[in-house]
Formats: C-alpha cells, sequence, structure tokens
C-alpha cells in the first residue's frame, strides 16, 4: 500500500460517497436468502387463523371438535384458552390492547378467532373450514365521523365508560384521543381576520404497505432449558423480546428473537400480530417449534394498514401570498383496536410537521382518533410516523391556495420558504428544523425541468382541448417537502418506554477486518452496504473486510429498529461514534508503536502518520494486530468499542419534485411523461443506492396516489383484498425517473447525513396527486380525493362538465 | 390460500381425459393452464376431488392455418398464439388481442382454450371468438359437437357446454377485413375495463363486412350485431359510427365493481369501441 497515492488509499476503502454495489444481491438475487419461511426446525407444526368474515359480530361458539377429528390436527387454540395465561388479549405499541384471539366478539372482518396447529400447512389449512363458529352480527361503522354519532354502536365494549384513555380523556365509546398542537386562538383569530382563507377537507385514503413477503414467524420453546427462540418478520427485534419477556413471563435473557432476511418491510412489520403471539403460546403447550406465515390475503386485510387520514384545513395568506396562518383537524380512522405504532407521546405521530416547508408564523393542530370497524394498525408506511399525511396536507393546501390568490404553486412556495439564514427553524408547531436550503434545491429542480416552457406548453395543450382538437389535459405536480426522521432523542421518543437510541458494536480481528453489530434490521436497505462504508471511512478498513450483523438479539447490541428512515440518523451515528473510539484507541497503539506521543500522530485515510513526518506511519492493519500481539503499556488488548448513540435531534430530509402528465378526460386515463425528483438527504454515504431507493419509494408514491387502496364496503368487507385489486405498479407502469441532488449536511449528526429511504414516498404522493389536480385547475378543480385511479378521473372531468 | 385435498390425474388423450370426466362426474375438473381454476381452489371457492391435466394431451395442441381456415387446438398457449407467423398473417386480431393478456408469464402457461371455456366475462378470447365466429368443438362419451362461440356463453362461468364435455378445438373462417383489439385495463395483469374486437371490410368507401364483440360489460361476452348492422353498407362516416357505438352501448350491461361505477363503464366501453372502429377501418 505503500506505494499508492492517497486517492488510490481512499477509494481502496470505499467509502463513504462510493457507489459501493450491494453486498447482500449476490445472495437475495440467486435465491439463497434466508427469510422467515425458509427456517424449517426439526419436528416443527404449523399454524393458521380461523378468521371472522364479519367486520362485527358476537362470537356465540366455537366448536372444535371436527377439526380436532382429523389427523395430523394438534390443538385448536382459542380466547378461552388463552385466558388463563392472560394472552387473550395484548398491548398494543399506542398504549390501547388488541385481542390475540376473538374475546366473545369480533370488531374487523378477518380477525383472528381460532388458530389451528397442525403438522403442515395443508393440513392446518384444511383444519380451519373444519372449525365451526356461530356469528351473531352486530351493527357495522365503517365511517368515522358515523363512528361518532350519539347513537352509534359501541364497538369496544371492554372499555365502554372508561372514559380516561391512553392519551388522556376521551370523547364517546368510539373515541380513541384528542391530540392538540400549537395556538389554537392566536391560529383562529388570524384566521378570522386574513385577506384570503383557503378551506378544504382532504382525505388520505387507507391504504397498505404491502411488502414482497407477508409477516410470519416460528416460535422454538425449549422446555428443558427453558429458552424461547423467536424467529420472525420483525422490523425492531430487540423491542419484540422485550415486549415477549413483559407480555409472557419469560425472562428477557430467555428469549432469543432472530430477524432473518426480510423482504420488505415499509412498516407493515413492525407492529406486533396474534400470528406472533399464537406461534408462542402454540409452541410452549405443544413443545415444538410452531410456525405462522400469513399469506397474501391476510396480509392485507389484517396487519397494519396506513393512512387513512381525513385531514379539514384552512390556510391564510396575504392578497399578496404571504401565509399567515394555518388550522387542521383530522379524523383518524384506527379500525378496531388503536395499534399505531408511534412513539409514545405521539399519537398522532409528526403529524405536526404539516406546516411543511413554510415559514408559517401561527398554526394549530388537533387530531381525533377514532374506532371503526376496521383492521387495526396505522403505520408509517415508506414514511416517518404519519408525515405523508401532513406533508400531502399541505402540499394540496398550498396548491389550493395557489388557485384562491391566482398564483403559480410554485411561486406561492418560493415566496413562504423557510429561507436558508433562519436555520435551525422553530416551526409553529413545535419542531426544530436541522438545516435546509429550501430555495436551491427548488430553483435547481426548476431549471432542471424547464419549468416555464413546460408551463407554456401545458397553456397550448389547454388552448387545444378547448378548441376541440384535443381531449387531453396536461398536469404539472410540484411538490415541495420536508421529512423529519430519526426518531429519536430519547428526551421526547420513546416506544413502551423504551427510549429510540439505537446502537453499534465493533470489533477488529487481529488481522485488520472487522465485524460490526446493530440494533437496527435491514428489509432491504442496504445496511451492510452502507454502514460498512460508513466504518471504512471512520477506521480506515477496507467496506470489503467489515462484516455487518443485525437482527439477532443474542448477539447484536439493543436498538429500536429500522422504520421512520431512523437507521442512518441514529445507528449510522452510532456506528461513527463507535468508529471513532476504535480510532482514539489505535491513535494510541500506533504513537507506541512509532515512540512518540499520542499527540504527535494523526489520522491519514488507512493510517496513522507522525505529524510533519508521513513517511512514519502504522497502517490500522498493523496497528490491529499489535493490539492483539503486543503488551502496551496502560493500554488493554483487543481493539472493540461499542457506541450507543442518542441523537440530540431529528434530521429534516428536504427535496423538490416535479412531474408532467397528460390526462385522457374520456378514460380516465393518466399518462405519466416525465418524474424529476430531487433530494437533499445532507452526507450522501452511497449514491447508487440512494438512487435505488428514490426510485422504490417514488414507485409506492405511485402507486397510492394512482391506485392503491383497502376499500369496504357498507357491510364492512374488503374490497380490495388481492393484489388483481390492490394496486402494486410493474415496470410496465413505472415510468423513468430522473434523480437528482443538492447536499446539505446535517449540524449535529456526526457525519452530516440526514436518511432518505422514505423521502421519495413523503414528496412523491403530493407530486403526483397534485399533478392531476393542475390538469384539471382551469375548469375549477380544487381537490378530488385519491386513489386517482381511472375512473375517479374520469368522475371529476365528468363533474366538471368535460364529457359534453 | 391452500386448495383442500384433491386426486391428480394426467391423461395421454382426448379419450382418456374425456372417460375420467365421465367416471368422476362433477367432482373432477379438467385443467389447461390453471390460470383461472387454481386461484379458483386455492380460495376455496371450486371443490373438487379430481383435477384432470391436459398438458400431456399432444392431440390438444398446434394451429393449423389452411387457406383462410384457421384450426386451434384447445391447450395451445397465448404465448404459441403470439408467436405463431402463419396465424398473424391470416388472424392478426388474435395476436393483438394475446398480447394485451396479462403478462409474458402467464402467456407462457394461459391456453386458448382454458380462456374460452372457463366463461369468465373478464377473458379477452370470448369475446374475440365470436367477432370472429368462431366455432368450438366439444367432445364428450358419446362423440364430438360443434356449438358456435355466439352461441356458446349462457351467463358467468356458465355455457352450452355439457359437464362430461372437453373442449377441445376452435376453427374459423378468417377473412382478411380490418381489424382491432382495444382494452383498457387498469394495470398489466388485469382483466379488462372494457374491450372490444372489431373486423370491417370495405368494398371502395362502402362497408361490406363488419363484426363487433365487447369483453367484461356484461356477465357474458356480447357480440353486437346491432352495431355491425350499423356499420356494414354506411360509408364508414361518422354518423354511422356514431350508431354502431350507441347500439353497442346498448347491447351492453356492466356491473359495478373496483374498476368502476356503471355510467364510467358504459362511457369507456364507447370510447374504446370507437377506437376500436378506426384503427379496424385505418387496416381496412
Amino acid at each position: 500500500m505503500n506505494d499508492m497515492t492517497p486517492e488510490d488509499r481512499k477509494s481502496a476503502l470505499k467509502g463513504m460517497g462510493t457507489s459501493r454495489k450491494r453486498v447482500e444481491d449476490a445472495r437475495f438475487t440467486q435465491g439463497k436468502g434466508n427469510y422467515v419461511d425458509d427456517i424449517k426446525l426439526p419436528g416443527m407444526l404449523f399454524g393458521d387463523f380461523v378468521r371472522s368474515p364479519y367486520a362485527h359480530a358476537r362470537v356465540t361458539s366455537v366448536r372444535k371438535d371436527t377439526a380436532m377429528a382429523l389427523p395430523g390436527v394438534i390443538a385448536v387454540l382459542t380466547a378461552e384458552d388463552l385466558a388463563p395465561l392472560g394472552l387473550h388479549w395484548m398491548p398494543t405499541l399506542a398504549g390501547d390492547k388488541q385481542m390475540v384471539l376473538a374475546d366473545g366478539k369480533v370488531l374487523y372482518q378477518g380477525q383472528e378467532v381460532a388458530f389451528v396447529v397442525a403438522e403442515n400447512r395443508y393440513i392446518a389449512a384444511d383444519a380451519v373450514e373444519l372449525v365451526e363458529v356461530e356469528y351473531e352480527e352486530l351493527p357495522v361503522v365503517t365511517n368515522p365521523f358515523k363512528a361518532m354519532d350519539a347513537d352509534a354502536p359501541t364497538l369496544r365494549e371492554d372499555i365502554a365508560g372508561k372514559m380516561d384513555g391512553a392519551h388522556g380523556p376521551r370523547k364517546h365509546n368510539n373515541h380513541i384521543f384528542t391530540w392538540e398542537q400549537g395556538d389554537k386562538e392566536a391560529t383562529e383569530s388570524v384566521l378570522s381576520g386574513a385577506d384570503v382563507v383557503a378551506e378544504e377537507m382532504i382525505y388520505y385514503h387507507r391504504t397498505h404497505p404491502c411488502p414482497l413477503e407477508t409477516c410470519g414467524s416460528v416460535a422454538s420453546m425449549d422446555k428443558v432449558n427453558g429458552k424461547l427462540t423467536l424467529y420472525g418478520t420483525f422490523q425492531a427485534p430487540h423491542a419484540v423480546r422485550t415486549v415477549a419477556s413483559l407480555i409472557s413471563g419469560i425472562a428477557e435473557h430467555n428469549i432469543r428473537v432472530i430477524s432473518p432476511d426480510i423482504g420488505g418491510g415499509f412498516g407493515n412489520k413492525v407492529g406486533v400480530y396474534p400470528g406472533y403471539v399464537c406461534s408462542i403460546v402454540a409452541s410452549i403447550v405443544t413443545g415444538k417449534p410452531v410456525k405462522w406465515v400469513e399469506d397474501r390475503m391476510d396480509n392485507l386485510m389484517t396487519t397494519a394498514f396506513a393512512r387513512d387520514y381525513h385531514m379539514h384545513g384552512k390556510i391564510s395568506a396575504t392578497t399578496d401570498g404571504k401565509i399567515t396562518g394555518l388550522w387542521c383537524h383530522t379524523t383518524a380512522d384506527h379500525g378496531g383496536f388503536d395499534a399505531c405504532a408511534d412513539p409514545t407521546k405521539f399519537p398522532a405521530g409528526f403529524m405536526n410537521i404539516c406546516t411543511g416547508s413554510y415559514d408559517i408564523p401561527v398554526a394549530y393542530l388537533a387530531v381525533d382518533g377514532v374506532y371503526t370497524n376496521k383492521a387495526p394498525g396505522g403505520v408509517a408506511y415508506r414514511c416517518s410516523f404519519r408525515v405523508t399525511e401532513a406533508s400531502y396536507f399541505i402540499e394540496r393546501m398550498m396548491d389550493i391556495l395557489a388557485i384562491k390568490l391566482d398564483m403559480d404553486p410554485v411561486e406561492l412556495r418560493m415566496k413562504n420558504f423557510v429561507r436558508k439564514d433562519q436555520f435551525p427553524y422553530q416551526s409553529a408547531l413545535g419542531w426544530e428544523y436541522d438545516s435546509g436550503d429550501y430555495h436551491t434545491a427548488m430553483d435547481k429542480a426548476l431549471k432542471a425541468v424547464g419549468y416555464d416552457n413546460l408551463r407554456k406548453e401545458q397553456a397550448e395543450k389547454l388552448a387545444a382541448f378547448k378548441a376541440g382538437e384535443s381531449r387531453s389535459l396536461m398536469g404539472i405536480g410540484t411538490a415541495f417537502f420536508t421529512e423529519i426522521v430519526g426518531a429519536g432523542p430519547v428526551k421526547n421518543c420513546d416506544i413502551l418506554g423504551l427510549g429510540m437510541f439505537d446502537s453499534c458494536e465493533i470489533r477488529i480481528h487481529p488481522t485488520g477486518s472487522a465485524i460490526a453489530r446493530l440494533g437496527t434490521i435491514s428489509q432491504g436497505q442496504g445496511h451492510a452496504t452502507t454502514f460498512a462504508q460508513i466504518l471504512a471511512s471512520e477506521i480506515g478498513i477496507p467496506a470489503d473486510d467489515i462484516t455487518l450483523e443485525e437482527g439477532d438479539t443474542d448477539t447484536a447490541p439493543y436498538g429500536l429498529g429500522t422504520y421512520g428512515s431512523r437507521s442512518t440518523p441514529v445507528a449510522g451515528a452510532a456506528t461513527a461514534m463507535a468508529g471513532r473510539k476504535i480510532r482514539a484507541k489505535a491513535q494510541m497503539i500506533a504513537a507506541y508503536l512509532l515512540e512518540v506521543h499520542d499527540d504527535d500522530v494523526e489520522f491519514d485515510i488507512d493510517r496513522f502518520v507522525v505529524k510533519g513526518a508521513p513517511e512514519r506511519f502504522k497502517t490500522m492493519k498493523e496497528i490491529a494486530f499489535a493490539a492483539y500481539n503486543q503488551a502496551i503499556p496502560g493500554i488493554e488488548p483487543g481493539l472493540e468499542a461499542v457506541s450507543y448513540y442518542d441523537p440530540p435531534n431529528m434530521t429534516y430530509p428536504f427535496g423538490a419534485y416535479i412531474c408532467v402528465m397528460d390526462v385522457d378526460v374520456d378514460t380516465g386515463v393518466a399518462d405519466i411523461r416525465s418524474v424529476y425528483a430531487l433530494d437533499d438527504c445532507g452526507t450522501r454515504i452511497n449514491p447508487m443506492i440512494i438512487e435505488g431507493q428514490v426510485h422504490g419509494g417514488l414507485t409506492e408514491a405511485l402507486a397510492i396516489a394512482m391506485g392503491q387502496e383497502i376499500a369496504y364496503d357498507e357491510m364492512g368487507n374488503v374490497k380490495t383484498g388481492t393484489l388483481m385489486d390492490f394496486f402494486i405498479p410493474t415496470a410496465w407502469e413505472t415510468p423513468n425517473y430522473i434523480t437528482d441532488h443538492t447536499t446539505t449536511p446535517s449540524p449535529h449528526h456526526p457525519i452530516g447525513a440526514k436518511g432518505v429511504g422514505e423521502s421519495p414516498n413523503v414528496g412523491g404522493v403530493s407530486m403526483f396527486s397534485n399533478a392531476v389536480h393542475d390538469a384539471f385547475r382551469p375548469f375549477g378543480l380544487t381537490q378530488s380525493h385519491m386513489p386517482h385511479d381511472h375512473w375517479r378521473i374520469w368522475k371529476t372531468a365528468n363533474q366538471l362538465g368535460l364529457h359534453g | 390460500m391452500i386448495p383442500g385435498s384433491f386426486d391428480y390425474h394426467r391423461p395421454k388423450s382426448v379419450a382418456e381425459a374425456t372417460g375420467l370426466v365421465a367416471r368422476y362426474g362433477d367432482t373432477a375438473r379438467v385443467i389447461a393452464g390453471g390460470h383461472s381454476l387454481i386461484p379458483m381452489m386455492k380460495l376455496r371457492m371450486t371443490d373438487l376431488d379430481h383435477l384432470v391435466d391436459l398438458q400431456d394431451i399432444g392431440e390438444l395442441r398446434g394451429i393449423s392455418v389452411n387457406g383462410q381456415s384457421v384450426e386451434i387446438g384447445a391447450m395451445t398457449t397465448q404465448h404459441e398464439l403470439i408467436a405463431s407467423e402463419v396465424l398473424t398473417e391470416v388472424a392478426p386480431i388474435i395476436t393483438e388481442a394475446a398480447l394485451q393478456i396479462a403478462d409474458p408469464q402467464v402467456r407462457y402457461m394461459g391456453t386458448i382454450g382454458g380462456n374460452v371455456a372457463n366463461g369468465d366475462p373478464g377473458n379477452d378470447m370470448p369475446g374475440l371468438m365470436q367477432c370472429l365466429d368462431a366455432t368450438y368443438t366439444l367432445s364428450g362419451p358419446d362423440g364430438t359437437r360443434d356449438v358456435k362461440a355466439r352461441d356458446f356463453y349462457e351467463a358467468a362461468y356458465f355455457t352450452a357446454r355439457e359437464e362430461e364435455e372437453i373442449l377441445t378445438k376452435i376453427y374459423f373462417q378468417a377473412n382478411g377485413a380490418g381489424y382491432a383489439y382495444e382494452k383498457q385495463k387498469r394495470k398489466i395483469g388485469d382483466y379488462a375495463t372494457a374491450a372490444s374486437a372489431v373486423l370491417i371490410a370495405k368494398e371502395g368507401d362502402v362497408c361490406s363486412f363488419a363484426s363487433i364483440a365487447m369483453t367484461n360489460l356484461a356477465d357474458t361476452p356480447i357480440y353486437a350485431d346491432a352495431a355491425s348492422s350499423e356499420l356494414v353498407g354506411s360509408g364508414l362516416d361518422q354518423a354511422a359510427i356514431d350508431a354502431a357505438v350507441a347500439a353497442a352501448i346498448d347491447a351492453i350491461d356492466p356491473a359495478e365493481d373496483n374498476r368502476g361505477p356503471i355510467e364510467f363503464k358504459k362511457h369507456v366501453a364507447g370510447v374504446i369501441l370507437r377506437r376500436a372502429i378506426e384503427r379496424a377501418i385505418s387496416r381496412a
């Protein structure tokens, strides 16, 4: 290495800023991944659920005899069987409780009623049909506003009359909480005296993360040594271990939770599901390993949905377009149980980021959570907690205000952006934005797409449409988002009392290679690739020589897991900090070996050099070996470090997105012509992975905005329970993406990184939806609800009188 | 998503297959590509004890073209239809339609016989076969009989095929008319929101022949006889096309589903048909 130039030595590390190929992909692309359903243990049994066909009903009897008589059936568990263990209900992450198996009634279609355990999954499926359940149907409530009617049926009889909830007082038996932020009085006073006020109901429909791999678990209780091993699709394995210990009574050191390879999470795998609990109980009861794996319909119908926010908004401005205030009341449809996955003090997540990227002097937000006869959940689907809802709300309100002011939507945004010199910026709803340069990002985006020319072309297309020469309208969708990620500071972020720090532990081996273990868990993000790159830059060992391990609670340090774009902001920081501890010890070893004072050596890419005498150095490889083979006075042998990182603040990635589409008013088909996405995620660790993340997030945003929904009929039947009706775009429906960036490092993060995986979903949904609305703006459209599938776009055109 | 248990049979000849179906009666179903049947079995909406797989029956495969006469074995896959140069030569509308069915993976398995025999109103081939005025040959224990595609469909999943019969081949007479298969769908792999098959021939400027069929706009495919009549003898002018579209919309009876309400489907059916007619005219 001695004859290498500094540039050569640096590039050999494949550290931060390198588009290093993903080390995970060799196994994934060759079918060598190890997912939960790949786990096969000797004697393993298989569990499957009897599910309710009704959305609201009393369960009057469950008869097991016929099912038990089927050869190969080992057990049929009901709430009655779980009750003596206290496991027929379980706590949710949101301070509510949820039935593991129907305890007297069911609250949504697909709810778990009984758990059949059999020798294999085929027998289990046959036995499910043989369990005889009698139901007595009850009136169904699928509309959260009707749920709050005085005479609405009480859904949660278990807490009827109990008017103090987990997040304060309840107003109604179907009410969960009211969460208020900001200054109501001041905001309403500004609104009442404002020059211009735009008011609208913005509905962000119910959808679902729908990861490629569904949820599942394998529980294995070893009755001899008293140890429970639980494999599962967990985005937070350590938290699962703690929760499993608390609810099962098994000591935490006797539980080992393993998240193996995970085939996508997007928030769906944060929650705790009845299947996990039942597989554990069944293993305890039978003494054998028990596997439970959802099918696609189970997944779409019962495990954590996302969104379902009815956001009533008012925004005020001066006549020249300076925003003076923002008001929002949200009715949040939580389904039958409050199983949202938010930090404890934030029952509506970070919805109070809804002032967006704009300098809004005064604001008020209230969120009412409501029970309905729908599946529980409310997870952050590829976003930080409720941030896509917040971002969609403000980005729609900005476009609607622009209409009211007869202004270009970009001009309105530029006029109201938080300025670069205002950071760190205190928002009216209580956040401190760490850093940003919004005007520069927007300017770059406008130039890149040729915004003025697009508007000219749009005007020409509109003239042609009005002249009867065309039946297509051009829409330009602009969105500017600010994410809030990296939960989070322990002082205000915890889940079930567990502070949301994260961790990294590093061991350098004698030959100069290393292993690092983290408290997070990759679900496709490429942690094994990028975290090794952070370390390579921090400790001067090539990324290729560093193994990354996550997901095994017996070996990895405690952490809160991967969701809300928190891995890089929190665990990435822990990695850098642990690396710096390694470097500090390496410095002492190097000084000893070079026979100089500690302060006389300095780190140089992959080595320590004597200041002023760069020919005198020790490489990290040499230092690692010395750490294990030399007795160095005053220094312990070995080279290891661990860091638990509690971030001082969240990070605030942002971006400017613009797309162009042509809308066929006769068929409702929207043809997306181009998509440009500029992301500023602070320091960029691996540009190729960032680009991949942006592509994936945009595609999920496209799905949500243009067709994906969990829809119910009035009886509470799920209408979109298969991939025939639940829209997952294929390559055919996916447009080409142009990605771009600016770089505004986070001032408080050790390497300045902010997180990126979820940004494209946060910005993308608003962008696509704004484009559809923009196409119809000349005809008076202010708001039409997503998803913008063919018939809804057609209906908009029809209502605007465009079908003659 | 696991089917109940069943016995699997893999006959080598049509006679053997019809024998199995006759023996097991309504507890048996034949399987071709399986794209409709297997999901129904997994959802346990179809209950059967005997699955009779037709894929090893060589006599059910293949395309033969003799002049304008076309004969297609029931087990011929959509992929084979697309890949057949002789078929594309005489009946390019089949290629155009098959390319709009699902995706390549499905088309490698999905067969024309399964598509027409299942009676699923969402399938594309039944409407197309009505447009082409094709005939289906059915084999049963008492020999074979022929049924016109236009007479075959009774209601969703109900057809003129008797339980013990197997649809073995499809034949029709091509006529070199201008053609178009136009389909609107939500995404690749979806059934049509609305689709139409159109054949038009001209003598000079006058329409000498027209055939129009609509897909997934009623509980059976719709052969729109009245719509075709509006075009024949006309100069294919705007008024004639308007009349044909109006007649076709009159003939359909779409149901509301996740693709949209009835009003929308009727509107889109008109738009799609108009586009198909215009494309067919341009090729006539």
